[in-house]
């Protein structure tokens, strides 16, 4: 039987590999838009699995904005990408360096 | 949803309608031209709103069951956000546009933003709290690499956006465990099920991930590493912009989950809240010390400032947040002057940014060296100007919470600090001489840099009355 724990599991478990896609990827900018899309979709699981465990529909409503805004924040992330590229001809995570921090 | 709800909302939706109609109004006419009148236009707007808020209303009200409150606390970030937006909007139109870069979507952008603050403070479930976040968050994205053409300002865009999207996967990870152990997502009825004293696990879990994700926002270490860069590489009105209005409306909403919806676990929240606030007020002091470039040193130096305000609420009184509350208004009036002072900073038209270069500017510009002078020591907390205030106030708020420890660290830093501002002060007064500054003639700069530097003296009279209405905004919140 798969219960609540099961899916909070997974849903764990994507979240911390986004994570560490974003910080250990060395390669490229656009595998860190995908992790950043892994650890949406995790918590994205983590609402479904609420709501139905509750009986409560906010959990999904809430997992309808946050699709929302995720597809917002993508299109805003590449948009920002493609006019780096344009100035740097490469989109490199070690090439992202005109400044240090 | 009834017309009450709308009527709550009616300054915000007031707002958006504005942003869609001056879009198409620029598309469908001038374009770019017509944005030196949209800048005007829209800070204007900005100031009628704040007035608006500010003198009309009163009481408490609830909007879309409970989702969105309008009290006195709200309003007060609100009118903050407000002016310190319609300010930096001023002091940019004559430096973007004698760079080409005042495009009309930059004051609409703003617009937006400010909406999404102006949501953020006045959230009442992780619902609302998150769209605003994202409103404001996706806005300043963009507004941060708006010099397109420029390999700094894109790569400050897109690391802000990169940390950014980290700190909102972070906070919705922190909401989702929230909403799952309390089974709602509205304040009030995690308040509930928090209880006085104990929080369950998962509840502590998400408490601790939606303060780290606001962490972000407001730069407070060990969650600051974005903001050098992305301070240094966006142009400077905005960087002007990211210093004063969004660390506001994000110090504000943080106050408000901490208090709304996890109340009555002080005792767990607090913990955090001091560490972060002592790891900030270090870290901005020490490391803004080898800094050479004007702009980074802000960005330490706002560190540092967030740590000061965090002091305020981690003390978890309404005392302490009203100190927040006069901290951050006092802090955005410096950093309104500063910034206002580091655009005129140029050589035949060109910014210079680098700290040396002001060697000697006292003897070419008497007042405005001395205004500068005055926000400086201002900021590094010298009595009896304005800021000296401020961080008395967070230091009393601390004392009397017991946390005297943590006051005595805050003194500490606040003394290393001073070290920095003071060299910038040593630059203009008794620095060798080099090659000078020659820019800056703008008198809307020169007005704002004076009238900051003048609020800095004579607001010791009785800091314009906004402790009365700090305090209000405090006892809405904590009660």
């Amino acid at each position: 039987m798969i219960g609540l724990e099961h899916y909070l599991t997974v849903a764990a478990a994507l979240f911390v590999i986004g994570i560490f896609g974003l910080f250990v990827n060395r390669k490229n900018v656009i595998i860190i838009l995908m992790s950043v899309e892994l650890m949406l979709l995790a918590v994205n699981i983590n609402f479904v699995a609420f709501s139905a465990y509750l009986g409560d529909l906010v959990g999904q409503v809430f997992t309808l904005f946050v699709l929302t805004v995720a597809a917002a924040e993508a299109a805003i992330g590449l948009a920002i990408l493609v006019c780096f590229f344009r100035n740097r001809g490469t989109i490199a995570v070690e090439d992202v360096n005109v400044m240090k921090g | 949803m009834s017309s009450a709800d709308f009527t709550t909302l009616s300054p915000e939706i007031l707002m958006a309608v504005y942003v869609m109609v001056g879009l198409l109004l620029a598309v469908y006419t001038a374009k770019d031209r017509i944005a030196p009148m949209l800048v005007w236009a829209t800070s204007a707007f900005f100031v009628l709103i704040a007035v608006w808020i500010g003198f009309s209303g009163s009481g408490d009200a609830e909007a879309f069951g409970g989702m969105f409150h309008d009290d006195a606390f709200s309003r007060f970030a609100k009118v903050t956000v407000l002016l310190s937006a319609a300010s930096i909007l001023l002091m940019s139109q004559s430096y973007m546009e004698r760079r080409g870069l005042l495009r009309f979507e930059y004051p609409l952008l703003v617009t937006l933003s400010v909406i999404g603050m102006m949501v953020m403070v006045s959230a009442g479930d992780l619902m609302s709290l998150y769209m605003g976040l994202e409103l404001q968050s996706l806005a300043l994205y963009v507004i941060a690499s708006l010099r397109r053409d420029s390999a700094k300002s894109t790569e400050a865009g897109l690391k802000y956006f990169v940390l950014g999207a980290l700190s909102s996967g972070l906070l919705l990870y922190g909401a989702s465990l929230t909403y799952g152990f309390a089974g709602t997502t509205l304040f009030s009825g995690i308040i509930a099920a928090a209880g006085e004293g104990t929080a369950s696990l998962g509840l502590l879990f998400g408490l601790v991930f939606i303060a780290a994700g606001l962490a972000f926002k407001v730069s407070a270490a060990p969650f600051h590493m974005w903001t050098p860069d992305v301070y240094e590489g966006a142009p400077t009105p905005v960087t002007a912009f990211f210093a004063t209005a969004p660390k506001v409306a994000a110090m504000a909403l943080l106050a408000r989950v901490v208090h709304d919806a996890f109340g009555g676990v002080a005792g767990d929240w607090r913990q955090v809240i001091a560490a972060l606030s002592v790891a900030s007020m270090f870290l901005g002091a020490i490391a803004a010390i080898g800094q050479t470039n004007i702009k980074r040193l802000m960005a330490y130096s706002s560190i540092n400032h967030m740590g000061f305000a965090l002091m305020g609420l981690a003390s978890g009184t309404a005392f302490g947040v009203q100190a927040m509350l006069v901290y951050m208004a006092i802090y955005v009036v410096m950093n309104i002057g500063t910034f206002a002072f580091i655009l005129t900073m140029e050589r035949d038209g060109v910014p210079v940014l680098r700290v040396d270069a002001l060697n000697n500017y006292a003897k070419r510009e008497p007042t405005k060296a001395l205004a500068m002078l005055v926000l400086m020591f201002s900021m590094a907390g010298v009595p009896p100007l304005v800021g000296f205030f401020g961080k008395f106030y967070v230091l009393t708020a601390a004392v009397e919470a017991d946390m005297a420890w943590l006051a005595v660290l805050g003194v500490i830093a606040s003394a290393i600090a001073a070290y920095y501002y003071l060299r910038i002060v040593y630059y203009m007064y008794f620095g060798e001489e080099t090659e000078a500054l020659n820019g800056g003639k703008s008198p809307v700069l020169w007005g704002f840099i004076v009238a900051s530097a003048v609020i800095m003296v004579i607001g010791v009279v009785n800091l314009f009355g906004i402790e009365g209405a700090a305090a209000l905004a405090a006892e809405t919140l904590v009660n």
